[in-house]
């Protein structure tokens, strides 16, 4: 079990509002992301449901149960960091038994628990090294690992994957992804990177400046932003968003149209522009075409073969039923 | 530094500096060694004569010398068993957030720029003295009787100023190991179900393992040689209760003129540091590579 809900929870430093007061819930065995640009909330808000800080006001509920002035310790999560905070001085194997250990559990139940957190994370050759003997992706697991012997009812992580490189963090995603499928534990994770966010989630929490923007499935997020910061958050390369004249022509303050959706070609279509830098990635291009009075730039994704070049003009075509619109208070609208 | 010319004058430059060392070490050690061969008693002078190893014989065989040799194992391991818990817990307290912590740590460093005559002399008169110490009328108000500190726990006295004077560098370098520990594993551990004082033996302690090591180190090279403090207060005394072998050599040389037995202990001393560096040097050496 591992519902987690937040009734009016806020939290303050000193007189800086940092959480105004937000209600969410987790349900039991959901992947909850939450995203939003550094210094949004996002850790605070996770620390605040671990218990390491105190809320200035609302509740907690975890399981039903008000959680909001039990001990971390006592509320049955089990956190990752983003350093990973392993003990330097211990091994693997004390490493993840810590939290069996200060639960007083004897020597066999903690090797056998040990051991069998080691064979899910495949760690079973590295029991013995210390963490600086180790590689980021393994201490990344050992981190994990230290967090799943203690059973906890949900898992709570604080931007694991950051201090990863590229590659070593797309196959993190997946084995935490998996991990969770294998577990079925709630999980809750932070993240400023929202291609982890769309990959890994069941529910995505765009968060900024502490304020829950929009809450949904990653495809709701994509297709039905509620706002130009949704809009503008979630996807990659990120949604053009159009002001002025053109947005005008559609009776809105905004439109809002994602660089998939608006097709190029060299000889017509509806708006006119020159190709700035182009970004090749094999399989996709993406084309920044400027002087087009719209906006500064306007991204545009089209094949890997297509031969366009620095200074050439071209036409482009955005989809209208794709083209998303927004009020003067950056509101969707239907 | 990569030619070959570049190297010679290196070397060349850095010769002035390395031979002067040398020689600032070897002549004073060569007197030294050759001193203690002689039987040169300042009361005589110019009776010089080869002694060969009788110096080393009598100040091995004096019970003043076992006396010394256990004095200053006491001191050299009381005060660094005071400073060193005293120090942890200083560090964690000033660790703490807290109104005014720049100038707590800056009056917490102050005893160590006081020299040790004037420490010495301020506990000594101002603190310790039976009649007009602080502690002695503390003690007359709570309607005791004011307690002699360096007549009566000489030692334990010595140890508490030497302490005193010690206990800012044992804080002052373990608050900053207590600063780099990384607030996250506090924070793990604290998930882990670790109360503070759990925390504290299975977190904190073993981050602070290589600072305490280099603190044991630091201090034992200076504590094996405490002299101003002993010379101030109780003159070796009483009798040789806090006689320690730097001030068994003073008194063997320039209190009984024997600058040949004198000799001889410095030596003796030289070999005893020497045991004791190799032994501290080995326990720290395992601590350091990490």
């Amino acid at each position: 079990m591992g519902r987690i809900t937040l009734d009016k929870v806020a939290k303050r430093f000193g007189d800086v509002e940092v959480i105004p007061p937000l209600d969410l819930t987790i349900e039991d065995g959901e992947f909850v992301v939450f995203v939003g640009p550094s210094g949004c909330g996002k850790s605070t808000l996770l620390r605040l449901i671990a218990g390491l800080e105190d809320v200035s006001g609302g509740q907690i509920r975890i399981d039903g149960k008000d959680a909001t002035a039990v001990q971390p310790a006592k509320r049955g999560l089990a956190m990752v960091f983003q350093s990973y905070a392993l003990y330097p001085h211990m091994t693997v194997r004390k490493n993840i038994a810590f939290p069996l250990r200060m639960a007083g559990l004897s020597q066999q139940e903690q090797d056998k628990k040990v051991e069998g957190a080691a064979a899910v994370l495949n760690l079973t050759n590295y029991l013995d090294r210390r963490p600086g003997q180790l590689s980021g992706g393994q201490r990344q697991r050992v981190a994990i690992g230290r967090a799943i012997v203690r059973e906890p009812s949900a898992f709570l992580f604080d931007e694991p994957l950051s201090n990863l490189d590229a590659a070593l963090r797309v196959g993190m995603r997946l084995e935490i992804s998996e991990l969770h499928n294998r577990l079925a534990t709630t999980m809750v994770y932070v993240t400023h990177d929202q291609v982890e966010a769309m990959t890994m989630a069941d529910k995505i929490v765009v968060l900024n400046a502490g304020r829950i923007e929009q809450v949904g499935s990653p495809l709701e997020l994509y297709h039905r932003p509620r706002n130009t910061f949704v809009a503008g958050f979630i996807g990659s390369p990120k949604m053009n968003l159009i002001e002025g004249a053109e947005a005008a022509k559609h009776g809105v303050a905004t439109i809002g149209i994602r660089p998939e959706h608006i097709a190029v070609s060299p000889e017509s279509g509806t708006w006119k522009g020159k190709v700035g830098v182009s970004e090749h990635l094999g399989s996709d291009t993406f084309f920044h075409v400027l002087d087009t009075g719209l906006a500064d730039a306007i991204t545009v994704r089209a094949g890997g073969e297509v031969d366009l070049h620095h200074g050439d003009t071209v036409y482009l075509s955005p989809d209208a039923a794709k083209m998303h619109r927004f009020d003067t208070e950056g509101l969707r609208i239907e | 530094m990569a030619t070959k010319a570049s190297r010679s004058a290196a070397r060349l430059m850095i010769s002035p500096a390395v031979i002067l060392l040398l020689a600032w070490m070897i002549v004073p050690l060569s007197l030294t060694l050759y001193f203690s061969t002689l039987r040169y008693n300042l009361l005589m002078p110019g009776m010089e004569e080869w002694a060969g190893f009788s110096n080393y014989y009598y100040f091995l065989t004096d019970p003043a010398f076992f006396d010394a040799l256990r004095n200053t194992l006491v001191l050299v391991g009381g005060v660094l068993a005071i400073t060193i818990v005293g120090g942890v817990l200083l560090a964690i307290l000033l660790d703490q957030p807290m109104w005014g912590q720049g100038v707590v740590r800056v009056l917490v460093i102050a005893p160590f720029f006081v020299m040790p005559t004037v420490s010495a002399l301020v506990w000594k008169n101002m603190f310790m003295n039976p009649v007009s110490g602080l502690f002695a009328s503390l003690f007359k108000t709570l309607g005791l009787q004011p307690f002699d500190f360096l007549a009566h726990a000489p030692m334990f006295s010595i140890i508490l100023i030497v302490s005193w004077q010690w206990l800012p560098f044992a804080t002052l370098i373990l608050l900053t190991a207590m600063q780099s520990l990384d607030s996250e594993q506090l924070e793990a551990a604290e998930m882990d179900g670790a109360p503070p004082l759990k925390r504290f033996w299975f977190i904190t302690l073993p981050h602070l393992a290589r600072a305490i090591t280099v603190v044991i180190l630091i201090q034992t090279i200076f504590l094996l040689s405490v002299f101003a403090e002993i010379l101030v207060t109780t003159n070796g005394g009483p009798g040789t209760a806090t006689t320690n072998l730097t001030y068994l050599v003073y008194a063997q040389s320039l209190l009984q003129f024997d600058v040949g037995g004198g000799s001889a202990g410095g030596v003796v001393a030289i070999v005893l540091a020497n045991i004791v560096a190799i032994f501290l040097m080995r326990m720290i050496g395992k601590n350091l590579d990490a």
